[in-house]
């Protein structure tokens, strides 16, 4: 794999800003929605013309000052952004190494980053005309999100959810409710994010009319990885701002958790041309990569194509989709946004994995050490911390992306430790 | 000229439709499904669509989901779908036989092989759901090229604008999917065929075949009246998930297979 080969020929150093233009790695997709060879518009001839038409209405959307002034009102005092950059102190002192800082996505209206993505999709179907939103939810952070601004624009929504995410969060499925969604069991598969996404396709391809698709993560056709990094980008923006502010210079590592991708991608993307900061993402390991029962895949998977993009799937040799698995249920997709599978091969960020049993010790430490719980998700990226900051100098700044709370995971986490008291 | 093309011009001597039949591969296992293959011309399927088995078949209703996971689960594959066209083809050199999925199995299997064993098992065309034409060379082109056809879905969506960039590259017949849905789902009015096929008809010389929710001999009756062909697949499907074993599904897919056929073949009558 080419993850770690050395940055030289692909990162040039950035001389002049001519140069710079020409060799950034933020100018991405080309006009067909493709990172290198990943990317694309992978979907039935029925979505075609869909497609089309919200990549024109996007793009005529960026451009227009009424459509980003409108963004701004509702991030400011709808999600409550900015979000801090949070100095986790205790977690420094413990792990003795680098200064560890949480931009604090998990402090937005509905609880993670998802409703940043939602907000700028929700102003887009509206200028579209459409009435009636649907949505794909795995952990239910988007689900919950897209019925929060569906509401809020008084929308019709439906949200599917695979049948085994509806049992594992239940919290999010009655928030859903409480908010007007419809809620849809998937029961196909294993009943988990990838149904659920399935099952929106065929929504979306029935109800062409009047239906906007909300994606909650940075994967399907284009324009959807595009568009979805550019809503989340926000968290990497505000980041910069807020470490120069405090620290008087940029951090010297990101981490985030990655399931399709959005949190790490709105973190990462305003710092890719910044070759001297190191960025991790981390995937969700499950039981162990070697095992077979996991979400990784980068590091599990080969390249492949589904839910209209071409990346990296886990797939069986007859190119069949092999079910993830991974405790947290927003990390349990076989596939990765297709940008994410274009860093890994140009090497630009190291793509690491985090187990069921280290994310679970990262969240005990997280709530004890800073009063804060974290998401499941968000503990795959705590636990990568722990293993580097104690390696790190003092003066080194890392920054993970806090992209959730773990209010929805109360009934695994007692679940689990139920067991481990038999066990024990 | 290709067996599509020979197949269509009969048709039009007789001036009558095709009967277009659409079954997975494998299910619901390869030893019935390939007795269903080969007893499929006799019943009177003038072209054969064979489904090659995918675990996320984002386009299709229960039926066909369901078809998948039968045929999955009892061990089909890509190499298997391959072989039960080359076991069809032993004693079968008229009927074209065109195969249906989605791009990944064949993204996995290889482009280049895959193509080279279609045309060597004696496949006559493709139609892959999730290549729209933005995708045609990384599939459709090197296809063609090896001398398969390849046929393109056209929808309700599909404007006049788009359509022609849609034909631009479609050899074969051309699959109009007559409700913007899932395969098995509702069936469109016959005004709105009627107008689509009209539509079309302005765009290319390629012969029209109309799928998506026909499912019996009179509603097949009727649209063989407008169009080229007539596809049939959930409903010949069901006769499969209906059965309680082998000789019932492959009798119950075959006697449909005939009314079907009968009431396509009296339609212009």
């Amino acid at each position: 794999m080419p993850a770690n080969r050395a940055h030289g020929a692909l990162l040039p150093s950035f001389h002049s800003p001519v140069e710079n233009a020409m060799t950034s790695l933020r100018t991405g997709p080309d006009a067909n929605g493709l990172f290198g060879s990943f990317g694309g518009q992978y979907v039935a001839e029925t979505l075609m013309p869909l497609i089309h038409d919200l990549a024109a209405e996007y793009e005529k959307a960026k451009l227009d000052p009424e459509f980003e002034k409108e963004l701004a009102y509702f991030q400011r005092d709808f999600v409550g952004r900015p979000s801090p950059l949070y100095f986790a102190e205790r977690l420094t002192e413990m792990c003795g190494g680098a200064k560890i800082y949480f931009k604090r996505e998990e402090l937005n209206h509905t609880g993670a980053h998802k409703i940043n993505n939602c907000i700028g999709q929700v102003l887009l179907a509206k200028r579209m005309g459409k009435k009636r939103i649907i949505a794909e939810t795995g952990a239910g952070m988007h689900g919950v999100a897209t019925a929060t601004v569906a509401a809020r624009f008084g929308m019709e929504c439906v949200i599917y959810m695979g049948s085994t995410d509806i049992h594992r969060q239940n919290a999010n499925v009655l928030r859903m409710k409480l908010m007007g969604a419809t809620v849809i069991p998937v029961v196909a598969g294993t009943g988990t994010l990838k149904d659920a996404m399935n099952e929106a396709l065929r929504d979306w391809v029935t109800n062409v009319d009047n239906t906007f698709y909300m994606i909650g993560t940075v994967a399907g056709p284009h324009p959807y990885p595009a568009m979805v990094r550019d809503f989340q980008a926000v968290i990497g923006k505000e980041t910069r701002d807020q470490m120069l502010a405090q620290e008087g210079r940029l951090p010297d590592s990101l981490i985030a958790c990655i399931g399709g991708g959005s949190n790490a991608i709105g973190l990462f993307h305003p710092f890719l041309d910044d070759k001297q900061i190191k960025i991790i993402g981390v995937e969700a390991a499950g039981h162990g990569i070697e095992t077979g029962k996991h979400a990784a895949s980068l590091n599990g998977g080969v390249p492949g194509v589904l839910h209209g993009n071409r990346t990296f799937l886990l797939q069986s040799d007859d190119g069949q989709i092999i079910d993830a698995h991974s405790i947290s249920a927003g990390l349990d997709y076989p596939g990765i946004g297709p940008e994410h599978a274009w860093l890994h091969e140009v090497g630009r960020v190291e793509y690491t994995s985090v187990t069921d049993t280290e994310a679970l010790e990262a969240f005990h430490i997280c709530c004890r050490q800073e009063g804060i719980i974290p998401a499941l998700e968000t503990a795959h990226a705590l636990a990568e911390v722990f293993k580097r900051a104690p390696n790190l100098p003092k003066d080194h700044l890392m920054v993970i992306n806090l992209s959730g709370r773990g209010d929805k995971d109360m009934q695994t986490i007692v679940h689990h430790m139920e067991q481990q008291e038999q066990h024990a | 000229m290709s067996r599509l093309q020979t197949r269509f011009a009969e048709l039009k001597e007789q001036n009558r439709a095709a009967l277009v039949t659409f079954v997975t591969g494998g299910d619901p296992n390869y030893d019935a499904s390939l007795a269903i293959l080969k007893g499929l011309p006799a019943a009177g399927a003038d072209v054969i669509e064979l489904g090659m088995p995918f675990t996320d078949p984002m386009a299709d209703g229960p039926a066909i989901q369901l078809a998948n996971i039968r045929a999955l689960d009892n061990g089909q594959d890509l190499a298997k779908t391959l072989q039960m066209v080359r076991a069809f083809r032993e004693g079968e050199q008229v009927t074209p036989l065109v195969l249906m999925g989605y791009f990944n199995p064949i993204h996995k299997y290889g482009v280049e092989r895959f193509i080279a064993e279609a045309v060597a098992s004696g496949v006559d065309g493709l139609i892959v759901v999730d290549l729209p034409p933005e995708h045609n060379v990384d599939l459709c082109d090197p296809a063609q090229a090896a001398g398969l056809d390849f046929i393109r879905l056209t929808t309700p969506t599909t404007d006049d604008k788009r359509l022609p960039k849609v034909l631009n590259g479609s050899s074969g017949f051309v699959y109009y999917v007559s409700v913007a849905g899932v395969t098995g789902a509702g069936a469109a009015t016959l005004d709105h065929v009627e107008q689509a096929v009209t539509r079309l008809r302005r765009h290319t010389d390629l012969p029209l075949c109309i799928g998506f929710g026909i499912r019996t001999p009179e509603h097949a009756a009727t649209i063989a009246r407008l169009a080229e062909g007539v596809v049939v697949g959930s409903a010949l499907i069901d006769q499969i998930a209906n059965a309680t074993s082998d000789a019932q599904a492959i009798d119950g897919v075959l006697s449909l297979c005939s009314a079907l056929a009968e009431g396509v073949r009296g339609a212009r009558a």
